[in-house]
Formats: structure tokens, sequence, C-alpha cells
């Protein structure tokens, strides 16, 4: 038990250290070394944690870390206490690395703040964020998110009102995302 | 109310509205942390994302350490993470221990085909507001428009393209100091 708790703290710091590019570029990894290397769990297992981690409230790493570590320990069959250890140590061992880097990251940019190079290096990288965020909403512009006018013109055409709806909302009145996002889950219940 | 309890409740209320990922959580930190607490200024926020995105790691985490940071110190940090991964980190256990079946009750699928669109919606508002803080002009359009397209179209990895652009504001940097030494000593 000790062997699998310390094999599970290990693979996911290393996820954490190494996993440039987001929740899911994260979620290959993790399958990675759960599915492909250890055989923790069922492909199957597997594609359910990530619908769920998908779905629920939170960072997909974080939710996708917690639930693979739950089902790990219950899976080896420790029961759900020990699932839930296993739960606190991958979720524990994916913030980690974040933690150490970030502590000495901003140590770094609060002294060197004023350097010309740093000034250099943000002038160029403000407008480059602008894009990864315009190309974080084209790239969630999906039939998984919207459905399409061929598989289900309903959902499709309600999605792309209550798309302007929380746009129009958010951008023009402010109105507070949590609200927004309340409402249109409501929305959901009502008419799909 | 003490800082460090206010970082680990203001951060949970972000972590626990955060769905569809990191970026759904700048319009909330833009309200809660910049607007509401004034832990950072819109600029301030603006580096800071770039950085964490440029970093390992998830990323709305990153951004909790360096506001936490910023306000705390290192326990400020500590409560920061911690807030912003105890929601999501409830939620799950509760979801792994009480719902397996939690994807197919119909009511819960329902609600998230509402989301689903508003999440996009919520993380495409800031844009605009984002751009004029990043000083985004008819002369430089063009590096967040190419820089869409590459992710968007041709699939090239986020980060490939932030290393790129800081390798390239530093060396850039670096020339137009020496230029300036040189012109000095002239």
């Amino acid at each position: 038990m000790i062997v699998l708790a310390l094999q599970l703290f290990w693979t996911f710091f290393q996820i954490g250290l190494f996993g440039f590019g987001g929740g899911y570029a994260m979620i290959s990894m993790i399958h990675g070394s759960i599915v492909s290397d250890y055989h923790w769990m069922t492909p199957g297992q597997f594609t359910d944690i990530v619908a769920i981690s998908q779905m629920t409230p939170g960072p997909i790493g974080i939710n996708s870390a917690t639930y693979v570590g739950y089902t790990t320990m219950v899976n080896a069959g420790y029961g759900p206490v020990m699932g839930v250890v296993g739960s606190f140590l991958a979720t524990f061992a994916v913030v980690l690395p974040s933690f150490i880097l970030m502590l000495l990251i901003s140590k770094f940019l609060m002294k060197h703040r004023q350097n010309a190079t740093v000034d250099s290096m943000f002038g160029l990288l403000r407008p480059t964020v602008v894009g990864l965020l315009m190309a974080a909403a084209l790239c969630l512009m999906t039939r998984e998110n919207f459905s399409s006018p061929e598989e289900n013109p309903w959902q499709f055409w309600l999605s792309v009102v209550i798309f302007l709806f929380a746009f129009t909302s958010a951008k023009v009145y402010k109105m507070n995302p949590i609200l927004i996002i309340c409402l249109c889950a409501l929305t959901g219940i009502i008419v799909f | 109310m003490n800082k460090y309890l206010e970082l680990l409740t203001t951060f949970s209320k972000i972590g626990l509205f955060t769905i569809g990922g990191g970026y759904a959580m700048i319009p909330l930190i833009q309200e809660k942390v910049v607007a509401e607490k004034k832990w950072a200024s819109e600029e301030e926020l603006v580096d800071l994302m770039a950085v964490a995105q440029s970093c390992p790691g998830i990323f709305a985490i990153n951004i909790s350490i360096f506001i936490g940071n910023k306000v705390g110190g290192t326990r400020g940090a500590t409560f920061a993470a911690v807030g912003t991964a105890l929601p999501s980190f409830l939620i799950i256990l509760a979801i792994a221990l009480l719902f397996q079946q939690f994807r197919d009750i119909a009511i819960v699928e329902k609600m998230f085909r509402g989301i689903r669109p508003a999440v996009v919606a919520l993380i495409a508002a800031p844009v605009f507001k984002m751009a004029k803080t990043a000083k985004v002009n008819r002369y430089n359009i063009w590096i967040p428009l190419v820089v869409a397209l590459l992710i968007w179209q041709f699939d090239i990895n986020p980060i490939y393209i932030i290393v790129l652009v800081a390798l390239g504001g530093i060396i850039w940097g670096r020339i137009q100091n020496d230029n300036e030494e040189e012109e000095e000593e002239e």
C-alpha cells in the first residue's frame, strides 16, 4: 500500500512538473502513466473520469487528479477511506511543483519588474495572451458544446441563443459570471 | 476578515464556479481580485496570466499562488491554492463516493447543456477588455490574430508560442539596450 501511495504521488508530481499546456494536455499525460504504464484502471473507467471532470466545477487538472487518486486506491482493493487518502495524495502532488515554481518566479519577477529586458518580453507577451484567449474561446466552439444543425437543430440554435445571452450579459451589462452560469443551468433544465 | 481567510474564501468561490478549464475563471478573477478586493491591477493580471500560461501546472492554481503570494507571502499562497483546489476536491470526492451514475442523471445533463455555451461566452467576453489593457492597436493586432489562428486551426501548442515570443522579447530587449548604450557612448 505504501508503495502504491508513493507511486501515485510521484506520478502526479511529474505530471504537475511537466504539465505544460493546460488541463487537456495533462489528461493525456495522466492516461499515459495511469492506464498505459501502471494499468491502475481500464480505459473505460478513465474516459468516465475525464467526462465527469469536464462536467463538474473546478480546474480539469484538479478534478481528474482527485478522481484518479480515489479510483486507483479503490481499484487496488483498499476501500473508500484509502480512496480519500489517494485523492488527497494525487491532488497535493499535482499542485506541489506549481507551488515551488510560482513562488520562485514571483520572487524573481518582483526584483526584476523594472528591468528593460523583462519589460520588452512582456510587451510582446501581452498581445500574445490576448491571442491565446481568443483561441480558447474558438477551440471550445465545438459540436460537444453546441451540438450541430444537422445533429440536433433545436439544441444547436438554443445553444447559440444561450451563448449570445451570456456574452451580452457579461460584456455589455457586466452581469456577475456566477449568476450567468446559474441562469444558463436553469435554462438548460427548462428547454432541453 | 483575516486576509488569509479572505484569500481562502475568495479563491474557493473562483474554484467553485470555474467550469470548463482555467480560462473560464478569468472574468471571475477580474471581478473578485481586481475590482472587488483590489489585490492586483488589470495590467498585473495580464502579466500574471502570461507567466501562469507559460509555466507548467494548472493555470487556475498558478494564478492563485501568484496573487496569494502577493497579498500574504508563502502562507497567503498556500491559502489561495488550497482555496482554489478545495471545492473541486470535495465535489469530486462526493461524486466518487455517492453518485457513480452522476453523468446519466437527465437533469444534470440538461443543466450542463445550458452551461456549456455560456462557458464559451464567458471566455470570449473579456477578450476585448484584455486587448485594451494589453495595448493592442492597429499596428500589433496581427499578433493576437495570428496566435489565435495558429492554435485554433493549426493545433500549435500555445506553450511553444509563449516560449518563442518570450525569447523574442528578451532578444529584442537586449538589442535595444545595446543600441541605447552605443548611442550614449557616442
